[in-house]
Protein backbone atom coordinates (compact mmCIF):
# COMPACT_ATOMS: atom_id res chain seq x y z
CA UNK A 1 0.00 0.00 0.00
CA UNK A 2 1.15 3.51 -0.86
CA UNK A 3 0.64 6.22 1.71
CA UNK A 4 0.78 10.12 0.58
CA UNK A 5 1.07 12.54 2.82
CA UNK A 6 -1.63 15.55 0.86
CA UNK A 7 -1.49 18.87 1.62
CA UNK A 8 -4.66 20.94 1.94
CA UNK A 9 -4.39 24.44 0.58
CA UNK A 10 -8.05 26.25 0.67
CA UNK A 11 -9.80 23.03 1.85
CA UNK A 12 -8.56 21.01 -1.28
CA UNK A 13 -5.74 19.05 -2.02
CA UNK A 14 -2.80 21.07 -3.69
CA UNK A 15 -1.85 20.65 -7.29
CA UNK A 16 1.28 18.59 -6.47
CA UNK A 17 -0.78 16.29 -4.24
CA UNK A 18 -3.02 15.26 -6.58
CA UNK A 19 0.15 14.86 -9.32
CA UNK A 20 1.71 12.50 -6.57
CA UNK A 21 -1.30 10.96 -6.32
CA UNK A 22 -1.26 10.15 -10.29
CA UNK A 23 2.29 8.68 -9.33
CA UNK A 24 0.49 6.27 -6.72
CA UNK A 25 -1.82 5.10 -8.98
CA UNK A 26 1.05 4.51 -11.86
CA UNK A 27 2.58 2.10 -8.93
CA UNK A 28 -0.54 0.26 -7.31
CA UNK A 29 -4.36 0.16 -6.80
CA UNK A 30 -4.11 0.68 -3.16
CA UNK A 31 -3.56 3.91 -1.82
CA UNK A 32 -4.34 5.83 1.29
CA UNK A 33 -3.45 9.45 2.61
CA UNK A 34 -2.37 11.16 5.18
CA UNK A 35 -3.92 14.51 6.22
CA UNK A 36 -2.34 16.54 9.15
CA UNK A 37 -4.47 19.03 10.91
CA UNK A 38 -8.11 20.72 10.56
CA UNK A 39 -9.85 19.91 7.24
CA UNK A 40 -11.82 23.05 6.66
CA UNK A 41 -14.65 20.71 4.81
CA UNK A 42 -14.48 17.13 5.53
CA UNK A 43 -16.80 15.84 2.94
CA UNK A 44 -15.12 17.78 -0.14
CA UNK A 45 -11.75 16.86 0.51
CA UNK A 46 -12.99 13.35 0.66
CA UNK A 47 -14.69 13.14 -3.05
CA UNK A 48 -11.89 14.82 -4.12
CA UNK A 49 -9.27 12.68 -2.88
CA UNK A 50 -11.66 9.84 -3.96
CA UNK A 51 -11.48 10.95 -7.57
CA UNK A 52 -7.74 10.45 -7.37
CA UNK A 53 -7.66 6.49 -6.13
CA UNK A 54 -7.28 7.51 -2.64
CA UNK A 55 -9.50 4.69 -0.60
CA UNK A 56 -8.79 5.62 3.06
CA UNK A 57 -8.03 9.20 4.73
CA UNK A 58 -6.41 9.03 7.75
CA UNK A 59 -6.71 12.37 9.27
CA UNK A 60 -4.02 13.43 12.15
CA UNK A 61 -5.75 16.28 15.00
CA UNK A 62 -5.10 17.15 18.46
CA UNK A 63 -3.63 20.22 19.83
CA UNK A 64 -0.24 19.53 19.00
CA UNK A 65 -0.54 19.71 15.55
CA UNK A 66 -2.36 23.07 15.21
CA UNK A 67 1.11 25.07 14.10
CA UNK A 68 3.03 23.28 12.28
CA UNK A 69 6.42 21.39 13.16
CA UNK A 70 8.09 19.28 10.65
CA UNK A 71 9.40 15.86 13.37
CA UNK A 72 5.36 16.70 15.19
CA UNK A 73 3.69 15.98 11.75
CA UNK A 74 6.67 13.29 10.90
CA UNK A 75 5.45 11.55 14.14
CA UNK A 76 2.02 11.25 12.72
CA UNK A 77 2.76 10.22 9.63
CA UNK A 78 5.09 7.58 11.20
CA UNK A 79 2.37 6.28 13.05
CA UNK A 80 0.29 6.41 10.41
CA UNK A 81 2.52 4.30 8.49
CA UNK A 82 2.90 1.85 11.53
CA UNK A 83 -0.48 0.66 11.99
CA UNK A 84 -1.18 0.37 8.03
CA UNK A 85 1.87 -0.90 7.22
CA UNK A 86 2.26 1.12 3.95
CA UNK A 87 5.33 -0.32 2.08
CA UNK A 88 5.84 3.12 0.23
CA UNK A 89 5.72 6.75 1.95
CA UNK A 90 5.61 9.85 -0.32
CA UNK A 91 4.70 13.23 -0.88
CA UNK A 92 4.95 16.31 -3.53
CA UNK A 93 8.13 17.68 -3.38
CA UNK A 94 6.89 21.29 -1.42
CA UNK A 95 9.37 22.70 1.25
CA UNK A 96 6.96 21.20 3.62
CA UNK A 97 6.39 17.76 1.69
CA UNK A 98 10.70 17.61 1.58
CA UNK A 99 10.59 18.55 5.07
CA UNK A 100 8.26 15.83 6.89
CA UNK A 101 9.27 12.74 4.36
CA UNK A 102 13.20 13.79 5.64
CA UNK A 103 11.93 14.02 9.07
CA UNK A 104 10.35 10.03 8.80
CA UNK A 105 13.34 9.21 6.73
CA UNK A 106 15.86 10.05 9.40
CA UNK A 107 13.61 8.89 12.26
CA UNK A 108 13.42 5.63 10.89
CA UNK A 109 16.75 5.49 9.63
CA UNK A 110 15.95 4.64 5.92
CA UNK A 111 17.07 6.39 3.13
CA UNK A 112 14.90 8.99 1.29
CA UNK A 113 15.12 10.17 -2.94
CA UNK A 114 14.18 13.88 -3.34
CA UNK A 115 12.58 15.13 -6.46
CA UNK A 116 11.46 12.42 -8.13
CA UNK A 117 10.11 12.55 -11.79
CA UNK A 118 9.75 8.48 -12.22
CA UNK A 119 9.84 5.44 -10.21
CA UNK A 120 9.94 1.09 -11.99
CA UNK A 121 10.66 -1.93 -10.46
CA UNK A 122 9.17 -2.81 -6.91
CA UNK A 123 11.75 -4.47 -5.12
CA UNK A 124 14.30 -2.03 -5.07
CA UNK A 125 12.06 0.81 -6.14
CA UNK A 126 14.26 2.48 -8.61
CA UNK A 127 13.49 6.33 -8.26
CA UNK A 128 14.59 8.70 -11.33
CA UNK A 129 15.27 11.99 -9.82
CA UNK A 130 16.80 15.70 -10.56
CA UNK A 131 20.09 16.70 -9.57
CA UNK A 132 22.58 19.37 -9.88
CA UNK A 133 19.73 21.65 -10.49
CA UNK A 134 17.69 19.28 -13.74
CA UNK A 135 21.28 19.33 -15.02
CA UNK A 136 21.56 15.56 -14.85
CA UNK A 137 19.19 12.76 -13.46
CA UNK A 138 19.87 10.37 -10.82
CA UNK A 139 18.80 6.75 -10.88
CA UNK A 140 18.56 5.83 -6.86
CA UNK A 141 17.58 2.45 -5.61
CA UNK A 142 15.48 2.04 -2.76
CA UNK A 143 15.95 -1.00 -0.89
CA UNK A 144 14.63 -0.48 2.48
CA UNK A 145 10.90 -0.47 3.90
CA UNK A 146 8.90 2.20 3.65
CA UNK A 147 10.23 3.36 0.60
CA UNK A 148 10.34 7.05 1.01
CA UNK A 149 10.57 9.61 -1.62
CA UNK A 150 8.78 13.27 -2.94
CA UNK A 151 7.52 14.04 -6.24
CA UNK A 152 9.00 16.89 -8.24
CA UNK A 153 5.91 19.45 -9.39
CA UNK A 154 4.90 19.28 -12.37
CA UNK A 155 6.32 16.25 -13.61
CA UNK A 156 3.21 14.60 -13.17
CA UNK A 157 -0.47 15.70 -14.90
CA UNK A 158 -2.70 15.29 -11.92
CA UNK A 159 -5.70 14.09 -13.48
CA UNK A 160 -8.21 12.36 -11.61
CA UNK A 161 -8.49 8.05 -11.90
CA UNK A 162 -10.41 5.84 -13.96
CA UNK A 163 -12.64 4.91 -11.50
CA UNK A 164 -13.17 7.01 -8.23
CA UNK A 165 -13.14 5.64 -5.13
CA UNK A 166 -15.61 5.94 -1.95
CA UNK A 167 -12.93 6.75 1.26
CA UNK A 168 -13.18 5.84 4.34
CA UNK A 169 -12.33 8.52 6.93
CA UNK A 170 -10.09 7.51 9.56
CA UNK A 171 -9.13 10.82 12.34
CA UNK A 172 -6.58 10.19 15.07
CA UNK A 173 -5.00 11.90 17.65
CA UNK A 174 -1.59 11.07 17.84
CA UNK A 175 1.70 10.40 20.12
CA UNK A 176 3.65 13.70 19.90
CA UNK A 177 6.49 13.80 22.02
CA UNK A 178 7.54 17.24 23.75
CA UNK A 179 11.08 17.28 21.86
CA UNK A 180 9.06 16.93 18.52
CA UNK A 181 7.38 20.33 19.59
CA UNK A 182 10.58 22.20 20.51
CA UNK A 183 10.80 23.56 16.67
CA UNK A 184 7.27 24.64 15.36
CA UNK A 185 5.89 27.74 14.14
CA UNK A 186 5.00 30.43 16.65
CA UNK A 187 3.35 33.05 14.63
CA UNK A 188 2.58 33.32 11.42
CA UNK A 189 2.36 36.90 9.12
CA UNK A 190 0.27 38.02 6.49
CA UNK A 191 1.50 36.63 2.84
CA UNK A 192 2.36 39.53 1.21
CA UNK A 193 0.05 40.37 -1.35
CA UNK A 194 1.41 39.31 -5.02
CA UNK A 195 3.33 36.83 -3.87
CA UNK A 196 5.35 34.20 -6.05
CA UNK A 197 1.94 32.41 -5.76
CA UNK A 198 0.64 34.61 -8.88
CA UNK A 199 3.95 34.00 -10.68
CA UNK A 200 3.61 30.26 -9.94
CA UNK A 201 -0.22 29.94 -11.09
CA UNK A 202 0.24 32.69 -13.94
CA UNK A 203 -1.20 31.15 -17.30
CA UNK A 204 1.34 33.69 -19.20
CA UNK A 205 4.82 34.63 -17.84
CA UNK A 206 7.10 37.30 -18.71
CA UNK A 207 10.56 36.44 -17.93
CA UNK A 208 13.66 39.21 -17.78
CA UNK A 209 17.03 38.63 -17.39
CA UNK A 210 20.77 40.68 -17.33
CA UNK A 211 19.18 42.06 -20.60
CA UNK A 212 17.12 44.46 -18.79
CA UNK A 213 20.39 46.33 -18.29
CA UNK A 214 19.10 48.06 -14.45
CA UNK A 215 16.39 48.17 -12.22
CA UNK A 216 14.46 50.62 -14.37
CA UNK A 217 14.66 48.58 -17.57
CA UNK A 218 11.53 46.37 -16.41
CA UNK A 219 8.48 48.99 -17.17
CA UNK A 220 8.15 47.73 -20.49
CA UNK A 221 8.14 43.84 -19.61
CA UNK A 222 6.10 44.78 -16.64
CA UNK A 223 3.86 46.26 -18.86
CA UNK A 224 3.13 43.57 -21.21
CA UNK A 225 2.81 41.13 -18.62
CA UNK A 226 -0.20 43.02 -17.50
CA UNK A 227 -1.54 43.69 -20.82
CA UNK A 228 -1.45 39.60 -21.29
CA UNK A 229 -3.32 39.21 -18.37
CA UNK A 230 -0.16 37.74 -16.66
CA UNK A 231 3.04 38.09 -14.10
CA UNK A 232 6.61 39.16 -13.96
CA UNK A 233 9.33 36.64 -13.98
CA UNK A 234 13.12 37.41 -13.41
CA UNK A 235 16.22 35.01 -13.68
CA UNK A 236 18.60 34.69 -10.25
CA UNK A 237 20.97 37.65 -11.53
CA UNK A 238 18.72 39.99 -11.85
CA UNK A 239 17.37 39.28 -8.04
CA UNK A 240 21.22 39.24 -6.80
CA UNK A 241 21.51 42.63 -8.64
CA UNK A 242 18.85 43.63 -6.41
CA UNK A 243 17.10 45.31 -9.38
CA UNK A 244 13.45 43.27 -8.68
CA UNK A 245 12.63 41.37 -5.25
CA UNK A 246 13.24 37.49 -5.07
CA UNK A 247 9.47 36.23 -5.07
CA UNK A 248 9.70 37.16 -8.53
CA UNK A 249 13.02 34.77 -9.68
CA UNK A 250 12.02 31.52 -11.70
CA UNK A 251 15.03 28.85 -11.56
CA UNK A 252 16.43 26.09 -9.41
CA UNK A 253 16.65 28.74 -6.14
CA UNK A 254 13.47 30.80 -7.20
CA UNK A 255 9.88 29.64 -8.60
CA UNK A 256 9.12 26.61 -10.64
CA UNK A 257 6.85 27.64 -12.98
CA UNK A 258 4.49 26.13 -15.84
CA UNK A 259 2.46 28.72 -17.61
CA UNK A 260 1.08 28.38 -21.09
CA UNK A 261 3.12 30.86 -22.72
CA UNK A 262 6.39 31.66 -21.21
CA UNK A 263 7.73 35.10 -22.72
CA UNK A 264 11.44 35.54 -21.90
CA UNK A 265 13.17 38.74 -22.54
CA UNK A 266 16.66 39.10 -22.08
CA UNK A 267 17.46 35.63 -20.87
CA UNK A 268 20.58 33.13 -21.49
CA UNK A 269 18.82 30.29 -20.69
CA UNK A 270 21.19 28.67 -17.98
CA UNK A 271 20.60 25.54 -16.40
CA UNK A 272 19.59 26.91 -12.81
CA UNK A 273 16.76 29.14 -15.18
CA UNK A 274 15.82 25.90 -17.47
CA UNK A 275 15.23 24.13 -14.33
CA UNK A 276 12.50 26.84 -13.36
CA UNK A 277 10.45 27.28 -16.62
CA UNK A 278 11.15 23.93 -18.53
CA UNK A 279 7.24 22.68 -18.04
CA UNK A 280 5.61 25.67 -19.72
CA UNK A 281 3.72 24.64 -22.58
CA UNK A 282 5.08 27.40 -25.12
CA UNK A 283 8.20 29.23 -24.98
CA UNK A 284 8.35 32.72 -27.26
CA UNK A 285 12.33 33.92 -26.57
CA UNK A 286 13.52 37.33 -26.90
CA UNK A 287 17.02 37.81 -26.90
CA UNK A 288 19.81 39.49 -29.49
CA UNK A 289 21.93 36.30 -29.05
CA UNK A 290 19.88 33.76 -31.15
CA UNK A 291 22.78 31.02 -30.29
CA UNK A 292 21.73 31.74 -26.42
CA UNK A 293 20.33 28.37 -24.86
CA UNK A 294 16.94 29.83 -24.45
CA UNK A 295 16.61 30.60 -27.95
CA UNK A 296 17.72 27.21 -29.25
CA UNK A 297 15.67 25.36 -26.81
CA UNK A 298 12.00 27.52 -26.86
CA UNK A 299 9.50 27.02 -29.47
CA UNK A 300 9.49 30.44 -31.14
CA UNK A 301 12.07 33.32 -31.00
CA UNK A 302 12.58 37.01 -31.90
CA UNK A 303 16.26 37.71 -32.33
CA UNK A 304 16.45 41.28 -31.27
CA UNK A 305 16.71 44.08 -28.23
CA UNK A 306 14.39 43.57 -25.58
CA UNK A 307 14.01 47.47 -25.05
CA UNK A 308 13.09 47.34 -28.55
CA UNK A 309 11.32 44.10 -29.13
CA UNK A 310 8.83 44.67 -25.84
CA UNK A 311 7.63 47.97 -26.84
CA UNK A 312 7.06 47.39 -30.55
CA UNK A 313 4.49 44.09 -29.09
CA UNK A 314 2.98 46.53 -26.52
CA UNK A 315 2.41 49.19 -29.52
CA UNK A 316 0.88 46.25 -32.06
CA UNK A 317 -1.23 45.12 -28.52
CA UNK A 318 -2.82 48.56 -28.40
CA UNK A 319 -2.93 48.64 -32.27
CA UNK A 320 -5.16 46.28 -32.22
CA UNK A 321 -7.15 46.91 -29.01
CA UNK A 322 -6.04 43.54 -27.65
CA UNK A 323 -6.88 42.11 -24.36
CA UNK A 324 -6.57 39.22 -22.24
CA UNK A 325 -8.10 36.36 -23.12
CA UNK A 326 -9.12 35.05 -19.47
CA UNK B 1 28.27 34.17 22.91
CA UNK B 2 26.77 31.83 20.35
CA UNK B 3 29.50 29.78 18.15
CA UNK B 4 28.19 29.01 14.97
CA UNK B 5 29.77 25.99 12.59
CA UNK B 6 28.39 26.22 9.27
CA UNK B 7 28.33 23.40 6.55
CA UNK B 8 29.41 23.90 3.34
CA UNK B 9 30.15 21.71 0.27
CA UNK B 10 32.32 22.03 -3.09
CA UNK B 11 29.71 21.71 -5.98
CA UNK B 12 30.17 21.88 -9.47
CA UNK B 13 29.17 25.11 -10.75
CA UNK B 14 25.83 24.63 -12.94
CA UNK B 15 25.40 26.94 -14.79
CA UNK B 16 27.46 25.17 -17.69
CA UNK B 17 27.00 21.64 -19.25
CA UNK B 18 28.38 18.87 -17.70
CA UNK B 19 29.76 15.63 -18.22
CA UNK B 20 29.58 12.73 -16.44
CA UNK B 21 32.21 10.47 -15.73
CA UNK B 22 32.54 6.99 -17.37
CA UNK B 23 31.43 4.88 -15.00
CA UNK B 24 28.09 7.36 -14.70
CA UNK B 25 28.53 7.67 -10.90
CA UNK B 26 29.91 11.11 -10.83
CA UNK B 27 30.43 14.22 -12.87
CA UNK B 28 33.81 15.03 -14.62
CA UNK B 29 34.96 17.44 -12.49
CA UNK B 30 37.76 17.98 -15.17
CA UNK B 31 36.07 20.81 -17.70
CA UNK B 32 33.62 22.68 -14.32
CA UNK B 33 34.11 25.38 -12.40
CA UNK B 34 33.76 24.80 -8.48
CA UNK B 35 32.04 26.79 -6.17
CA UNK B 36 29.57 27.18 -2.60
CA UNK B 37 25.89 27.26 -3.33
CA UNK B 38 23.29 30.54 -2.82
CA UNK B 39 22.35 28.81 0.01
CA UNK B 40 25.48 27.69 1.93
CA UNK B 41 26.61 31.53 1.13
CA UNK B 42 23.49 32.88 3.28
CA UNK B 43 24.15 30.63 5.73
CA UNK B 44 28.03 32.11 6.17
CA UNK B 45 26.54 35.45 6.03
CA UNK B 46 24.27 34.47 9.26
CA UNK B 47 26.59 33.04 11.22
CA UNK B 48 28.66 35.68 10.49
CA UNK B 49 25.92 38.09 12.60
CA UNK B 50 24.98 35.86 14.75
CA UNK B 51 28.22 35.63 16.06
CA UNK B 52 29.30 39.40 15.71
CA UNK B 53 26.29 40.18 17.76
CA UNK B 54 27.29 37.72 20.53
CA UNK B 55 30.74 37.44 20.63
CA UNK B 56 31.10 34.13 19.21
CA UNK B 57 32.86 32.30 16.41
CA UNK B 58 32.43 31.22 12.82
CA UNK B 59 33.70 27.67 12.30
CA UNK B 60 33.54 26.23 8.58
CA UNK B 61 32.48 22.64 8.06
CA UNK B 62 32.97 20.45 4.76
CA UNK B 63 32.88 16.59 4.23
CA UNK B 64 34.79 16.05 0.84
CA UNK B 65 37.77 15.96 -1.05
CA UNK B 66 41.01 17.79 -0.26
CA UNK B 67 40.18 19.92 -3.12
CA UNK B 68 37.58 21.13 -0.90
CA UNK B 69 40.09 23.11 1.00
CA UNK B 70 39.70 25.91 -1.77
CA UNK B 71 35.71 26.40 -0.68
CA UNK B 72 36.72 26.51 2.89
CA UNK B 73 39.59 29.13 2.59
CA UNK B 74 37.00 31.27 0.34
CA UNK B 75 33.98 31.17 3.60
CA UNK B 76 37.21 31.82 6.01
CA UNK B 77 37.94 35.14 3.89
CA UNK B 78 34.34 36.16 4.82
CA UNK B 79 34.89 36.09 8.38
CA UNK B 80 35.41 32.50 9.81
CA UNK B 81 37.64 31.80 12.45
CA UNK B 82 38.36 28.31 11.67
CA UNK B 83 37.89 25.67 9.70
CA UNK B 84 37.64 21.60 9.50
CA UNK B 85 38.14 19.14 6.56
CA UNK B 86 36.33 15.63 6.91
CA UNK B 87 38.68 13.85 4.52
CA UNK B 88 36.30 11.35 2.00
CA UNK B 89 35.95 10.74 -1.22
CA UNK B 90 32.00 12.31 -1.71
CA UNK B 91 30.78 9.82 -4.49
CA UNK B 92 30.86 6.94 -1.55
CA UNK B 93 28.64 9.53 0.93
CA UNK B 94 25.17 9.54 1.03
CA UNK B 95 23.46 12.62 3.19
CA UNK B 96 23.34 9.54 6.25
CA UNK B 97 27.21 9.88 6.13
CA UNK B 98 27.43 13.50 5.79
CA UNK B 99 24.94 14.13 8.71
CA UNK B 100 26.84 11.69 10.90
CA UNK B 101 30.34 12.91 10.04
CA UNK B 102 29.17 16.56 10.90
CA UNK B 103 27.60 15.39 14.17
CA UNK B 104 31.16 14.08 15.17
CA UNK B 105 32.65 16.98 14.65
CA UNK B 106 30.30 19.00 17.05
CA UNK B 107 30.84 16.02 19.27
CA UNK B 108 34.05 15.89 19.52
CA UNK B 109 34.67 19.98 19.46
CA UNK B 110 32.35 19.77 22.12
CA UNK B 111 34.29 17.35 24.12
CA UNK B 112 37.54 19.46 23.51
CA UNK B 113 35.47 22.73 25.22
CA UNK B 114 34.14 24.24 22.24
CA UNK B 115 30.41 23.82 21.82
CA UNK B 116 28.79 25.04 18.40
CA UNK B 117 24.82 25.93 19.89
CA UNK B 118 23.95 27.04 16.55
CA UNK B 119 24.79 24.44 13.42
CA UNK B 120 23.77 25.97 10.17
CA UNK B 121 23.41 24.50 6.41
CA UNK B 122 22.17 25.22 3.38
CA UNK B 123 19.05 24.06 2.69
CA UNK B 124 19.75 20.97 -0.02
CA UNK B 125 22.66 20.47 -1.55
CA UNK B 126 23.44 21.59 -5.30
CA UNK B 127 24.53 18.66 -6.88
CA UNK B 128 22.99 15.84 -5.02
CA UNK B 129 19.93 17.78 -4.18
CA UNK B 130 18.85 15.53 -1.69
CA UNK B 131 17.34 17.86 1.18
CA UNK B 132 18.25 15.68 4.40
CA UNK B 133 21.15 16.35 5.52
CA UNK B 134 20.26 19.07 7.40
CA UNK B 135 17.73 17.19 9.60
CA UNK B 136 19.83 13.90 9.67
CA UNK B 137 21.86 15.82 11.84
CA UNK B 138 19.84 17.45 13.77
CA UNK B 139 18.45 13.78 14.58
CA UNK B 140 22.02 12.70 15.46
CA UNK B 141 22.62 15.57 18.18
CA UNK B 142 19.09 14.85 19.39
CA UNK B 143 18.50 18.84 18.42
CA UNK B 144 15.70 20.94 17.33
CA UNK B 145 15.75 21.73 13.17
CA UNK B 146 13.82 24.43 11.63
CA UNK B 147 14.52 23.73 7.56
CA UNK B 148 14.12 27.01 5.18
CA UNK B 149 15.02 29.48 7.15
CA UNK B 150 15.90 33.02 5.23
CA UNK B 151 17.03 35.06 8.41
CA UNK B 152 17.85 33.30 11.59
CA UNK B 153 19.01 35.25 14.88
CA UNK B 154 19.76 34.20 18.65
CA UNK B 155 18.91 36.31 21.53
CA UNK B 156 18.89 35.06 25.21
CA UNK B 157 20.20 31.39 24.06
CA UNK B 158 16.93 31.20 21.56
CA UNK B 159 17.03 30.84 17.82
CA UNK B 160 14.33 33.50 16.33
CA UNK B 161 13.86 31.68 12.22
CA UNK B 162 12.04 33.50 9.75
CA UNK B 163 10.56 31.28 7.28
CA UNK B 164 8.41 31.82 3.79
CA UNK B 165 5.84 29.12 4.37
CA UNK B 166 2.55 28.81 2.44
CA UNK B 167 0.39 31.01 4.61
CA UNK B 168 2.55 33.52 4.99
CA UNK B 169 5.80 34.17 6.96
CA UNK B 170 6.41 32.04 9.48
CA UNK B 171 8.41 32.50 12.57
CA UNK B 172 10.20 29.85 14.85
CA UNK B 173 11.22 30.35 18.49
CA UNK B 174 13.58 27.55 19.17
CA UNK B 175 15.96 27.07 22.13
CA UNK B 176 19.15 26.61 21.34
CA UNK B 177 21.34 24.08 20.80
CA UNK B 178 19.69 24.20 17.73
CA UNK B 179 20.28 23.07 13.64
CA UNK B 180 18.69 25.48 11.08
CA UNK B 181 18.99 25.11 7.23
CA UNK B 182 19.18 28.29 5.38
CA UNK B 183 17.02 28.92 1.93
CA UNK B 184 18.94 32.16 0.06
CA UNK B 185 17.06 35.34 -0.70
CA UNK B 186 16.98 37.04 3.26
CA UNK B 187 20.62 38.51 3.58
CA UNK B 188 23.07 39.88 0.80
CA UNK B 189 26.38 38.13 0.96
CA UNK B 190 28.90 39.75 1.63
CA UNK B 191 32.47 39.73 -0.41
CA UNK B 192 36.04 39.16 0.87
CA UNK B 193 37.90 41.70 1.71
CA UNK B 194 41.75 41.92 0.45
CA UNK B 195 42.35 41.68 4.30
CA UNK B 196 39.79 38.83 4.80
CA UNK B 197 41.76 36.67 2.10
CA UNK B 198 45.00 37.17 3.54
CA UNK B 199 43.96 36.24 6.97
CA UNK B 200 42.31 33.03 5.82
CA UNK B 201 45.78 32.13 4.56
CA UNK B 202 47.01 31.66 8.11
CA UNK B 203 44.53 29.35 9.45
CA UNK B 204 45.33 26.24 10.34
CA UNK B 205 42.52 23.87 8.75
CA UNK B 206 42.04 20.91 10.88
CA UNK B 207 41.86 17.70 8.48
CA UNK B 208 40.21 14.67 9.89
CA UNK B 209 38.95 11.11 8.08
CA UNK B 210 35.65 9.89 8.29
CA UNK B 211 34.46 7.81 11.54
CA UNK B 212 32.47 4.98 10.31
CA UNK B 213 32.16 3.04 7.46
CA UNK B 214 29.75 4.59 4.63
CA UNK B 215 26.36 3.93 3.77
CA UNK B 216 26.30 5.19 0.67
CA UNK B 217 23.87 7.55 -1.25
CA UNK B 218 22.21 4.24 -3.08
CA UNK B 219 23.12 5.48 -6.92
CA UNK B 220 22.60 3.42 -9.91
CA UNK B 221 24.04 6.04 -11.93
CA UNK B 222 24.25 9.27 -12.96
CA UNK B 223 22.21 10.25 -16.48
CA UNK B 224 22.44 13.41 -18.56
CA UNK B 225 18.74 14.32 -19.48
CA UNK B 226 18.13 13.45 -23.77
CA UNK B 227 19.31 16.23 -25.55
CA UNK B 228 16.33 18.52 -27.20
CA UNK B 229 16.90 18.67 -30.86
CA UNK B 230 15.85 22.52 -31.55
CA UNK B 231 12.74 23.40 -33.21
CA UNK B 232 12.73 26.57 -33.09
CA UNK B 233 10.55 29.17 -35.23
CA UNK B 234 11.66 32.25 -35.04
CA UNK B 235 9.44 34.83 -35.52
CA UNK B 236 11.46 37.61 -36.94
CA UNK B 237 14.20 39.96 -36.09
CA UNK B 238 14.18 43.14 -33.85
CA UNK B 239 10.39 45.49 -33.73
CA UNK B 240 9.40 44.56 -37.05
CA UNK B 241 8.44 40.79 -35.31
CA UNK B 242 5.80 42.27 -33.36
CA UNK B 243 3.23 41.30 -35.41
CA UNK B 244 3.70 38.14 -35.85
CA UNK B 245 4.49 38.08 -32.15
CA UNK B 246 0.93 39.02 -31.72
CA UNK B 247 -0.52 37.03 -34.01
CA UNK B 248 1.01 33.81 -32.52
CA UNK B 249 -0.66 35.53 -29.26
CA UNK B 250 -3.83 35.34 -30.68
CA UNK B 251 -3.13 31.91 -32.18
CA UNK B 252 -2.29 30.52 -28.83
CA UNK B 253 -5.57 32.23 -27.55
CA UNK B 254 -3.12 34.41 -25.15
CA UNK B 255 -5.26 37.43 -26.37
CA UNK B 256 -8.60 38.29 -28.41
Amino acid sequence: MILVLVEPENGSANEVSLETLALARSMSSEIEAVVVGDVADRDALSAELGAHGVSAVHQAVGDALESFAGAAWAAALQQVQASTGADVVIAGGTPRGGEVLAHLAARLDVPMAANAIGVEGSSPYVVTRQVVGGAALEEMALDSSPAIFTVAGHSWSATPADSPASPTWNEATPEIAEHDLLARVTATGQKEVDHSDSLKTARVVVGAGRGAGSAEGFGPVSELAEMLGGSLGVSRVVTSLGWRPHHEQVGQTGSRIAPELYIPCGISGAIQHWAGCASSKVILAVNTDAEAPMMTKANYAVVGDMHEVVPAIIDELKRRGSTPAQ
Amino acid sequence: MTNVLVCIKRVPDSSGQILLTDDAQGIDGRFVGFTVSDHENSAIELAIRVADATGGTVTLVTVGSDEATEQLRGALALGGHAAVLVEADPATLGPADIAREIAQVVTDHEASGTTYDLVLLGNDAADSGDFQVPIRLAYALGRPIVTGASVVEVADEVLVAHVDGPEGEETYTVPLPAVASVLEGGVEPRYPTLKGRMAAKKVGIETRSTSDEPVGAHRVRLLLPPAESSSVEVLGDGPEAAGAVVDLLERLAVVR
